[in-house]
């Protein structure tokens, strides 16, 4: 008797010190979307989430829906806020809503890492949900949906092929390579396709732009020539010849090789030390609007379109991935001018060697969009 | 001059008894102080599958941070998806083994890392009531103990011009009502003191560009008011205020840009090219008492206990030293590579290499190999140490080893 007085003083003393559950989320949702940079909102969405955390299971979709219009901080406050609600409910033995994280997985106007959160909730709740929702996602607006059906075209073709059904097994892989955004897939697609005599023009499922006019080398000793504005930072006239590091420098029109779309300026101008080399291109854009450029580079590079600087990175020789630098840039309408500048470092490691850049124009999921003149 | 001896008799006595207060827990990157020490002393020196393995728990995805043991819990951090763009943050109950909640976040930063490393490469840390996450793309949270989420913050979204794409790895700190968070990057870079308790910058200090992957250090004092935190970058060590980021001294050496300092008795143990040596005086600044070469550094940093200071180079040769002067006084060659730092627990050195091959070594005037036994490959992490049990982590698994 005494443990069970003992026992309802914490129960009554611990549904005082919990917030009440709220019917209505929108308002704590609200707090939560409204934090900012440096902190700000931290306070208030601290009591918001808690209360939130305290949400019915059956909430669970509302809270989801919260993700549709949050930026990328007031995300993070959500999403671990559906942590928690799933957390206490599978703790208590409760079920989550399946046909309501079923119906809000398929709709493809919610966020899509919201709709990837419910997937993954369903899926746990309902292991099958996989093979009958996956197979539909292969263009998916949602790039972890989308790779997963991928994973399932490629499976699919891969038995094709083991069965010796060569055509189908090319055309399950060619539709799996349709959808594939991630490097490794697409690689992984392009190998399988290879082995079963197929081509596979990477640069333009990429959209790398393969094209340029080069120059240089200008001088960039002691690392001063990425502030230093030499002439093609001023005017583009491809029939110029300026003041190189050593002697005058022209243009002259280089192509890239390979699949993967890279300016060797080692190749391209002169392998050198201490050096800055530019490269630009025309792209054209029927309607203009906006767009991924994306950029990768061992090197400190600035990037202008249109004259507009839209990336400046002064580091050298330190990580390289595929889409390293992504700015979401305005097309115009007609022809759009890239400029590149691309600076080498004095240091003379073998690594270090690297001088490149490579540069694709996509769009938010990293669809190739390829200049008018290319299609 | 007699004031000022009392004085460092004073702070050496305190902080020689702080060296030894290990406690039971593991807070952060190297434990108790940073220091790699640990107070138990019965963890078995060969591990037995069947027999000593006391539990291990997948984990959802990769990451070269550490565990960390919080009243008896064990927190790790991972990150996982294609581009590592999902953070994780997991606690499991350190008798079971139980997942007791599990956070993720969604990487607001870059998260482009040498695929060596990862993107969940900074050790979490802990006050005891909250635990602070950090990340490689910047992203840092506080969560108590229960996984109540108490604040974020987005580094990346507030400074966007700090990145690293090789990645970051510099473990946080706390101190006091201070968690300390370095971001020094070829580009630009800042150390920053965030408030515990509302996660706003308390102060924000802007390096120079360098890249180091090394972590701040407690530096403690005679009071915990005097407490200080130790900041390397390429040129220099400086030690600040912790509430403040006041800089209170620094000394002109080219740091290790991985290995992170160490302290104990007042002196800071610094890998410089070997190893400096320096005393703390309590009227501000440090002077250099030894410099040793033959003292260097690897990844794994720097441990100093019974008067011995031990490094383990980048040729896996463990190297122990004489505090007092310096001297060197016996070598000991291990199977390499390492990344992870070593912990000392119960008078034994416990290494575990990147193949995950842990070697226990006996410490005394001689240094002996006592024990090998093998867990998971890709084992970039330090292991912790807390109630009876020592912990590592693999890209794939946590382990518990205790005796049974």
């Amino acid at each position: 008797m005494r443990i069970l007085r003992n026992g309802s003083v914490v129960a009554v003393l611990t549904i005082i010190a919990l917030p009440a559950v709220a019917e209505d989320l929108q308002p704590l949702l609200q707090t939560l979307r409204c934090v900012g940079p440096n902190g700000a909102g931290n306070r208030a969405a601290t009591r918001a989430w808690q209360e939130l955390a305290q949400a019915d299971v059956r909430q669970i979709v509302t809270i989801l829906e919260g993700l549709d219009d949050a930026g990328p901080l007031a995300a993070n406050w959500i999403r671990t806020a559906v942590d928690a609600v799933v957390q206490s409910a599978l703790h208590q033995g409760r079920e989550l809503p399946a046909a309501d994280l079923n119906r809000f997985a398929l709709d493809r106007r919610h966020a899509p890492r919201a709709r990837r959160l419910a997937y993954e909730l369903l899926v746990r709740t309902n292991p099958s949900a996989r093979q009958r929702l996956v197979p539909g996602m292969l263009d998916d607006p949602s790039l972890e949906l989308r790779r997963e059906a991928v994973d399932w075209c490629t499976a699919e073709a891969e038995a094709l092929a083991d069965a010796d059904k060569r055509e189908q097994a090319i055309a399950a892989y060619r539709r799996a390579l349709a959808a594939a955004r991630d490097l490794d897939q697409i690689r992984r697609l392009a190998a399988c396709l290879g082995q079963l005599g197929q081509q596979v023009n990477l640069p333009r499922h990429f959209g790398f732009l393969m094209q340029w006019q080069v120059i240089g080398p200008f001088d960039n000793t002691d690392r001063k020539g990425f502030d230093k504005a030499y002439p093609p930072e001023h005017e583009i006239d491809l029939s110029a010849s300026y003041p190189g590091k050593h002697a005058p420098v022209t243009w002259t029109a280089h192509t890239c090789k390979g699949d993967y779309g890279r300016i060797d300026f080692n190749r391209a101008l002169v392998e050198e030390k201490s050096v800055v080399g530019y490269a630009v291109t025309r792209f054209v854009s029927e309607e203009g609007g906006e767009v991924d450029l994306r950029a990768t580079s061992h090197n400190a590079v600035k990037i202008w379109l249109n004259g507009n600087l839209v990336q400046a990175h002064h580091v050298y020789h330190t990580g390289s991935q595929m889409d390293q630098y992504t700015s979401r840039v305005e097309l115009k309408a007609g022809a759009n001018t890239i400029l590149l500048k691309v600076c080498q470092n004095e240091i003379t490691p073998d690594w270090a060697r690297w001088w490149d850049l490579q540069v694709r124009i996509c769009d938010r999921n990293g669809t190739a969009i390829l200049s008018t003149d290319q299609k | 001059m007699r004031a000022m001896r009392t004085t460092t008799i004073y702070l050496t006595t305190a902080a020689a008894v702080l060296c030894l207060c290990t406690g039971a827990d593991w807070p952060g990157f190297r434990g108790p102080d940073n220091r790699s020490i640990s107070g138990e002393g019965n963890l078995p020196l060969s591990f037995d599958q069947q027999r000593d393995v006391a539990w291990k728990v997948p984990l959802p995805g990769a990451g070269p941070s550490g565990p960390i043991a919080v009243d008896g819990r064990v927190v790790v951090t991972a990150a996982s998806g294609a581009r590592q763009d999902r953070l994780h943050v997991l606690c499991f109950d350190a008798q079971t083994g139980q997942l007791q909640w599990e956070r993720q976040l969604w990487a607001t930063g870059h998260v482009v890392v040498d695929p060596f490393g990862g993107v969940a490469a900074p050790t979490p840390v802990s006050d005891g009531r909250l635990v602070f996450a950090f990340f490689s793309s910047n992203d840092l949270a506080c969560f108590d103990l229960q996984g109540r989420l108490k604040w974020l913050r987005g580094l990346a979204h507030d400074y966007p011009t700090v990145r690293h794409d090789v990645g970051m790895a510099s473990s946080p700190l706390v101190v006091g009502k201070t968690v300390v968070v370095q971001l020094d990057t070829p580009g630009d870079s800042f150390v920053a003191g965030i408030d515990t308790t509302t996660g706003e910058n308390r102060w924000r200090i802007e390096r120079p560009s360098g890249a180091i992957w090394a972590s701040p250090t407690v530096l403690r004092g005679g009071t915990r008011g005097q407490d200080a935190v130790l900041l390397q970058r390429r040129d220099r060590l400086s030690a600040h205020e912790p509430h403040t980021g006041k800089l209170l001294w620094y000394y002109e050496t080219p740091c290790h840009s991985i290995a992170s300092a160490t302290t104990c008795d007042g002196r800071v143990y610094l890998p410089s090219h070997g190893l400096h040596a320096l005393q703390v005086n309590p009227a501000g600044g440090v002077e250099l008492l030894w410099h040793q070469p033959r003292l260097s550094s690897g990844n794994a940093s720097p441990l100093v206990h019974d008067n011995r200071a031990y490094t383990v180079n980048s040729a896996a040769i463990l190297v122990c030293g004489d505090t007092a002067d310096g001297e060197v006084l016996w070598r000991l060659r291990l199977k390499g590579p390492f990344w992870a730092t070593p912990v000392i627990a119960g008078g034994h050195l416990f290494c575990v290499n990147h193949h995950g091959l842990v070697q226990v070594v006996e410490l005394g005037e001689k240094g002996r190999l006592v024990g090998s036994s093998q867990i998971d490959p890709k084992i970039l992490a330090s292991p912790a140490v807390a109630d009876g049990a020592i912990y590592f982590r693999s890209n794939q698994d946590l382990w518990k080893i205790a005796r049974p």
